[in-house]
């Protein structure tokens, strides 16, 4: 039952078959992607080269002045092996000038505006370029909401969200994602030495163990703390699903007329195409 | 029942797009033509594409529909099985499939079960059809079953009963659990089930899946021809586009009900009977 191992030979067929449909489809060919130099937007970035040709794929690198210099130097690397075109757009001017008027902005608000700020820039290289925005967020960071909601939450086409992290790495590997990527300690370099994991306070092996459990497999609360879970990670870690459940829909709609969008307004996102 | 080549058209249907779903459907048949086949089955909604949503009302088509003429002229060549949203009278909308042989549509089936669950909304949009009947075909005796009609195994069970000897199943079969087996966890499940039918009921199961993404679900292909020992006959490969061809002839089909004559010793009047003693016992609960 807990089994979150890939037949990783029909993950990559239909993932790239997905890119190239769902792009193709809405009339583009080619698509833009932040790279981050982590596993995420590196598989994204595979995935796409792949399935669209390298000369298809735009590698955006958005380093911040406290970005660690790592992160840049990952993403190089995925630029050379899979030879897409790739641009460097520094965001500290804007940053910067943002928060000189709030000095006194948090971490977090600093951390979410970069977010936004790098996603503003994919979108405007996605007019420039003619190219469709691809989402790098995961599954396990969706379900938990760990995103900046319009940040890197945003996309046109996102062909990792129903991996969990565990799988990406799985799927990773399989596609020879450099090693140096899969193998480091993820983190939303949003500040010196965060990781992921520390943020979140468990491992990623952990969390995905539980929401395979509850999203795919159906299991309840009780059920899992039956099977000898613990119970406060297990309830802490729907407590996450739940209160993030904003960020993964439409922002809600008072409902007046006949017919809503998105309630008795319902067409394929894929009408038309 | 006749020698004949059957095949499958496993392809990626327009969403809402009728008239380049219909040019689709006239270049497999000419294909069909030219490969000298007698049945072509297409899946299901193959004229509309699945996950229509809003949509249903949009593209549906009556019976007598000039639409279908050009599928109906073809059908002098090559008989077919086309699926659709038929608007029924008093505007209902179904989920159905369409037999066409000799220039006519000699039977529709309306899907009896609607998946309304998980990834499906079927009897938001739709109205369930109400028989499971075999008909007589140039070729032999068939039925047709809609993709989930198949998993309530009554309906392949009547459909035998009946006297079909091939069950015609157009699908639209999303791929769902994606792990170790290939392709995809309920991928496995349906092969199963077409073959184990095949296997029970001595008869032919053509299923006839389709491809392509609608909203990033992917439908996984792998449609077979079934024969009446449960063998797969011939098998499409999954996720691509294929005519898939194949013979199937009346003598495989005695062998296995000598064989195994399952259907000779099925006790139709002691199915009945339990069926309305539990029927009468919920007393009108559903159960």
């Amino acid at each position: 039952m807990l089994d979150l191992r890939l037949n990783c030979d029909t993950a990559r067929r239909v993932l790239t078959g997905f890119i190239d449909n769902e792009v193709r489809k809405a009339g583009f060919e080619r698509v833009v992607v932040g790279l981050s130099g982590g596993v995420d937007s590196s598989l994204s970035a595979f995935l796409a080269a792949e399935a669209l040709g390298p000369g298809n794929v735009w590698g955006i690198l958005m380093p911040y002045r406290t970005s660690n210099p790592e992160s840049a130097a990952h993403a190089t690397l995925v630029v050379e092996a899979l030879g897409i075109h790739s641009l460097t757009v520094d965001i500290t001017s804007m940053v910067d000038a943002y928060f000189a008027t709030f000095p006194d902005a948090d971490q977090v608000r600093r951390g979410n505006k970069m977010a936004r700020e790098r996603m503003t820039i994919l979108f405007d290289h996605s007019a420039r370029l003619g190219g469709l925005v691809l989402g790098t967020s995961n599954k396990t960071e969706l379900l938990l909401g760990y995103g900046t909601l319009h940040g890197d939450m945003a996309s046109a086409v996102n062909p990792i969200g129903d991996l969990y992290k565990t799988q990406v790495r799985q799927l990773a590997r399989h596609l020879k994602v450099p090693t140096v990527i899969v193998e480091k300690q993820p983190s939303a370099d949003l500040w010196a030495g965060q990781t992921d994991e520390a943020e979140l306070g468990f491992t990623y092996e952990e969390v995905d163990r539980v929401l395979y459990l509850l999203v795919d497999q159906r299991y309840e609360v009780a059920d899992l703390i039956a099977e000898g879970f613990d119970e406060r990670f297990v309830r802490a870690v729907y407590h996450k699903v739940q209160a993030s459940q904003y960020k993964r829909r439409l922002p809600v709609i008072a409902k007046v007329s006949s017919r809503t969008i998105d309630r008795d307004f319902r067409y394929p996102r894929d009408w038309g195409r | 029942m006749r020698r004949s080549r059957v095949a499958v058209a496993q392809m990626a249907p327009i969403l809402g797009d009728v008239e380049k779903n219909l040019a689709l459907h006239e270049k497999a048949a000419r294909e069909a033509i030219s490969q000298s086949v007698n049945l072509l089955v297409f899946p299901e909604l193959s004229l509309t594409g699945y996950f229509l949503k809003d949509q249903v009302t949009s593209v549906a088509l009556t019976e007598q529909a000039p639409a279908l003429d050009v599928l109906r002229n073809l059908s002098h060549r090559v008989a077919m099985v086309v699926g659709f949203v038929e608007e029924a009278p008093g505007h209902r909308f179904h989920n159905a499939a369409a037999y066409l042989e000799g220039g006519e549509i000699r039977h529709i089936h309306r899907k009896v079960y609607l998946p309304t669950y998980g990834i499906f909304d079927e009897q938001r949009y739709l109205a369930a059809g109400a028989r499971i009947q075999a008909f007589d075909t140039a070729l032999g005796r068939m039925a047709i079953l809609i993709c989930e009609d198949l998993w309530h195994p009554a309906t392949a069970g009547i459909a035998a009963w009946d006297g079909a000897e091939i069950i015609l199943c157009p699908s639209a079969s999303p791929g769902r659990g994606l792990g170790q087996a290939e392709p995809f966890q309920n991928a496995s499940t349906w092969e199963r089930v077409i073959r184990a039918y095949g296997d029970l009921f001595a008869c032919f199961v053509v299923y006839a899946n389709r491809v392509g993404y609608e909203d990033g679900a992917c439908f996984w292909g792998g449609s077979e021809v079934v024969g009446p020992t449960g063998q797969a006959l011939a098998k499409a490969g999954y996720l691509e586009e294929e005519l898939l061809v194949v013979e199937v002839e009346g003598g495989a089909l005695r062998r296995a009900r000598v064989a195994n004559p399952l259907l000779r010793d099925e006790r139709l009047e002691l199915t009945l009977q339990e069926v309305q003693r539990i029927l009468r016992a919920r007393g009108g609960d559903p159960g």
